[in-house]
């Protein structure tokens, strides 16, 4: 087993970096929308300046994502690569249009309105089709019948368990979004955005648990065997709800000195936690299925060789990109020159 | 059409449209460094503010070269799984170092453009050098992936199963080192060709002699030295791939120049159409012993003919064309390089004559055509292979069909995505206009001009 598994827990960490930095990226698009007609709150600026260092360097997980399958699996990026061609397809024209026009939104000033629109409502779509990749895996929707991969679309997009997910996705993208700039606008002492996100998140943290317990319940009928799974680590499933009520708590109730309620940091912190615990807990039920039953990660696993030499440049890059990534956060996410710089 | 040929067009158009955007990407912080350094070196700020325009124009591009090369690098996957099963299990590497190289440029260049004027100067110089540091690198990296597909390494296929498996060797196949710096040069002449074409237009559109049309012309003779060095370095490195061709692809040379028999003292063709049925190359412009000598330094090398090999292994014979466009845009380029360096440090002249300028103005949209008839000279002549004389194309496409909507739904986006570039382009230059910014800085002199 070892090789294996020491590369999808690679795989898993990437994708739940991924998950995180794309919930905070897509999400603070959709509320630059949202919030652009209220000058006052200055909510749209915040969210700006949050997403417009980070989203590059966000797009690149998603293709270390890519890498990372077809270099560690290469037997799996077969049949995923074929069952996925539509679905991809789709995620790939929604991107495009998504990053294309929030570049251009910098750009061209008298346009922006239309162009923050354009590319806020692609970018909410775009983790409600990523999401569609986790039902696919859990098996049914796949037809491995005369040597041929297809992807059954009809089935898949009838199915209950898939508008949990999808529901799950928009959800937490635009909570985790909401929490996360609620800390960046109280950085920036932006009082007027900060009362803004911060209430947002309150409503959206009861919604996405709630998404969260209807995945679980279509899942205990469509996917019972990954159900079972997940219900034997129990106890680490009420740990992530514990964070999540720790989360919760930290935004409701504690006063600062200047009076003011929150204290976003810890709830992001929290909210973070809660979606590892969980994270691990679909991963770990999930082995040792790529898509189940039929591919499993050791029948995809590269060469031994190729792994020991991409495991290698892993670690490698991985302690040379490391100085760069903490400056980088300290530059947008510490510096309170740029946090609080005066909006335009 | 079958699902192998729309899978071919797709992707060939999907490369066609992204290598615009990545070749000026690697291009542009290479010549804003050279502006920063003539800054240093000559402290004219007009230095400063080419390289700030063109930094600009730079960011808009990666708007799209971004998410092209994220489709790129999916489609690959999705199109050729066939095909990305053997990168995968051999000649991973490139890849996974191209992540990093990724990470530099994201991370360098969101802190050069939006955090410039908090770092200290020597910072900002240093985050442009691992800018254009991180963009060469994934294209060369990249191309090494290219490379290890006309000249495989570092396996054996035994029994229908990769064995044998060196990664390393992969990595380092035969012509990593000739096909990546051909790109790398090539993309730094197309950068400098590009940027020619827009002062050349702009020294047309203002009056001669005034503050905007000497800023131009500053930066047309910048970039026409810079390109010319570049065109000449990138022909010299063309000859050494043409060598490899013939010592790896031969029949790939062969369809380049249309010879169908082995020969020594094989002559060049330049221009005209391979013709089947007469086996010869209608209305060239031959050279006698010239092919030889481009192959192996020497006329008495043996140049093998397409006839050598079966038929059904013979790329297209049209690839002829597309090789000469390349080579003869690159011999113009030098010429042009040479001709500027001429005119104006030897003969001393302080002004082209209009119709030149008109000249520089093509330069760039040629350079850009070189880019593009040399990939699909160098991809389409590897076929019928994907992994020469390993794998065939028809053996790596996806099984899944669907693709024709597909193709109608990317293309129908990357012709969008093109004019709304161009207008974004315009729209922004419109309202900055350089003597705006020639006249704020005539009126201040901070040193932090990145704000
Ligand atoms: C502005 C662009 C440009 C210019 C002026 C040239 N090339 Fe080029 N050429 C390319 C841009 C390019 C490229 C786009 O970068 C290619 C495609 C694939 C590759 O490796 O580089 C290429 C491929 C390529 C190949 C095929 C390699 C293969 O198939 O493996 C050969 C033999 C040459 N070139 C030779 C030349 C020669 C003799 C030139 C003389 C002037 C020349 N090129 C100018
Ligand atoms: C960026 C510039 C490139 C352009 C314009 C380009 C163009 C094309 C075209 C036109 C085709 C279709 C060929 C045909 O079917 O006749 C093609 C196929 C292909 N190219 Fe390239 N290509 C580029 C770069 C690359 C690179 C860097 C790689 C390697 C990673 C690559 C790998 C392939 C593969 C795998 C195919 C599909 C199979 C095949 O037709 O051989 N291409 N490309
Ligand atoms: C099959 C071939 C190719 C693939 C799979 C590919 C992949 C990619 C990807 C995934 C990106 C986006 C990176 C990001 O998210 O930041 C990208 C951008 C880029 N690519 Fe390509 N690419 C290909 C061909 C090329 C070639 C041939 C060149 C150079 C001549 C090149 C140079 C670049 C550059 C300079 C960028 C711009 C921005 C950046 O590096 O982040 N690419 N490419």
């Amino acid at each position: 087993m070892g090789s294996a598994l020491i590369a999808i827990t690679i795989l898993w960490g990437f994708v739940f970096i991924y998950a995180v930095m794309a919930t905070m990226d897509f999400g603070a698009g959709f509320w630059s929308m949202i919030y652009y007609n209220r000058d006052k709150t200055k909510a749209t600026n915040i969210a700006n300046r949050y997403l417009s260092p980070t989203w590059e360097v966000t797009n690149v997980f998603i293709v270390a994502i890519v890498v990372a399958i077809y270099s560690l699996f290469p037997g799996a990026a077969y049949t995923l690569g074929t069952v996925l061609l539509i679905p991809g397809s789709m995620i790939l024209l929604l991107l495009t249009i998504r990053s294309a026009f929030l570049v251009f939104s910098h750009v061209a000033d008298h346009y922006r309105k239309m162009l923050t629109y354009i590319s806020g409502i692609s970018g909410i779509l775009i983790p409600a089709l990523l999401i569609s990749v986790l039902p696919v895996s859990h098996g049914g929707f796949v037809d491995f019948s005369n040597g041929k991969h297809t992807l059954l679309i009809r089935d898949l997009f009838t199915s209950p368990n898939e508008y949990a997910f999808i529901a799950f996705a928009i959800c937490s993208t635009l909570f985790l979004s909401s929490l996360l700039l609620a800390d960046y606008s109280k950085a920036a002492k932006e009082w007027d955005a900060y009362k803004v996100y911060r209430k947002d998140s309150m409503i959206l943290g009861p919604i996405t648990l709630l998404s969260a317990f209807f995945i679980m319940w279509t899942l205990k009928s469509e996917a019972p065997w990954l159900y079972g799974k997940m219900m034997d680590h129990l106890p680490l499933l009420l740990v992530s709800l514990l964070f999540f009520i720790i989360g919760g708590l930290a935004i409701y109730l504690p006063k600062d000195k200047n009076g003011m309620r929150g204290y976003p940091r810890a709830a992001v912190i929290a909210v973070t936690i809660q979606y590892m615990v969980a994270s691990y807990v679909y991963g770990h039920a999930h082995l040792p299925y790529f898509i189940y039953p039929d591919l499993d990660i050791q029948s995809g696993f590269t060469d031994p060789s190729s792994f020991r030499a991409v495991f290698t440049i892993y670690i490698i890059g991985f302690l040379i990109l490391f100085p760069g990534f903490v400056y980088f956060w300290s530059l947008f996410m510490n510096d309170k020159r740029y946090v609080r710089q005066k909006s335009e | 059409m079958d699902d192998l040929t729309l899978a071919r067009s797709l992707f060939g158009t999907t490369m066609a449209f992204h290598i615009i955007f990545a070749t000026l990407g690697v291009a542009i912080p290479m010549m804003v460094l050279v502006a920063e350094i003539l800054y240093q070196r000559t402290n004219n700020r007009e230095y400063v503010i080419m390289g700030k325009r063109w930094t600009r124009a730079f960011a808009v591009l990666l708007g799209i070269g971004i998410p092209t090369g994220t489709i790129a690098g999916v489609q690959l996957s999705l199109l050729w799984p066939g095909f990305m099963e053997v990168i995968g299990r051999v000649m991973a590497l490139p890849f996974q170092i191209e992540m990093y190289a990724f990470f530099v440029e994201a991370l360098f260049m969101s802190i050069y453009v939006y955090a410039a004027n908090r770092i200290a100067p020597w910072m900002r110089i240093a985050s442009l050098i691992l800018v254009a540091i991180g963009g060469l690198a994934s294209a060369v990296l990249i191309t090494n992936v290219h490379a290890f597909e006309g000249t495989p390494a570092g396996f054996r296929i035994s029994g229908g199963k990769i064995v044998d498996v060196d990664p390393w060797k992969a990595f380092f196949n035969p012509s990593f080192l000739v096909t990546a710096g051909h790109v790398a040069l090539s993309a730094y002449v197309t950068g400098a060709f590009t940027i020619a074409c827009v002062s050349a237009f702009k020294m047309l559109k203002n009056e001669y002699g005034s503050k905007v049309y000497k800023f131009h012309q500053r930066a047309l003779t910048l970039c026409l030295f810079t390109g010319g060095i570049f065109a000449l370095l990138t022909a010299l490195n063309g000859h050494e791939s043409a060598q490899k061709l013939h010592e790896y692809q031969p029949e790939k040379l062969a369809a380049a120049e249309g010879l169908f028999e082995t020969q020594t003292h094989a002559p060049l063709a330049i221009g005209g159409f391979t013709d089947r049925k007469t086996e010869e190359v209608k209305f060239a412009i031959e050279v006698p012993w010239a092919l030889s000598f481009l192959a192996g330094n020497s006329f008495d090398t043996e140049v093998k003919g397409l006839n050598d090999f079966p038929e059904e292994f013979w790329p297209p014979l049209f690839i002829h064309t597309l090789f000469n466009i390349m080579v003869g845009i690159g011999s113009l380029l030098i010429l042009i390089g040479l001709a500027a360096f001429i005119w104006t440090r030897i003969l001393k002249k302080d002004r082209f004559p209009k119709w030149s300028l008109w000249l520089f103005v093509l330069s760039g949209p040629l350079a850009i055509l070189g880019i593009e008839s040399g990939w699909i000279f160098a991809c389409t002549g590897r076929q019928p292979w994907t992994i020469y004389h390993i794998l065939t194309t028809a053996d790596s496409v996806t099984s899944s069909g669907n693709i024709g909507i597909l193709f109608v739904l990317f293309t129908g986006m990357y012709i969008f995505l093109s004019v709304v570039v161009v207008l974004v382009l315009l729209y922004y230059f419109k309202k900055n206009p350089a003597i705006k910014d020639l006249e704020k800085d005539d009126s201040s002199n901070d040193v932090s001009i990145y704000t």
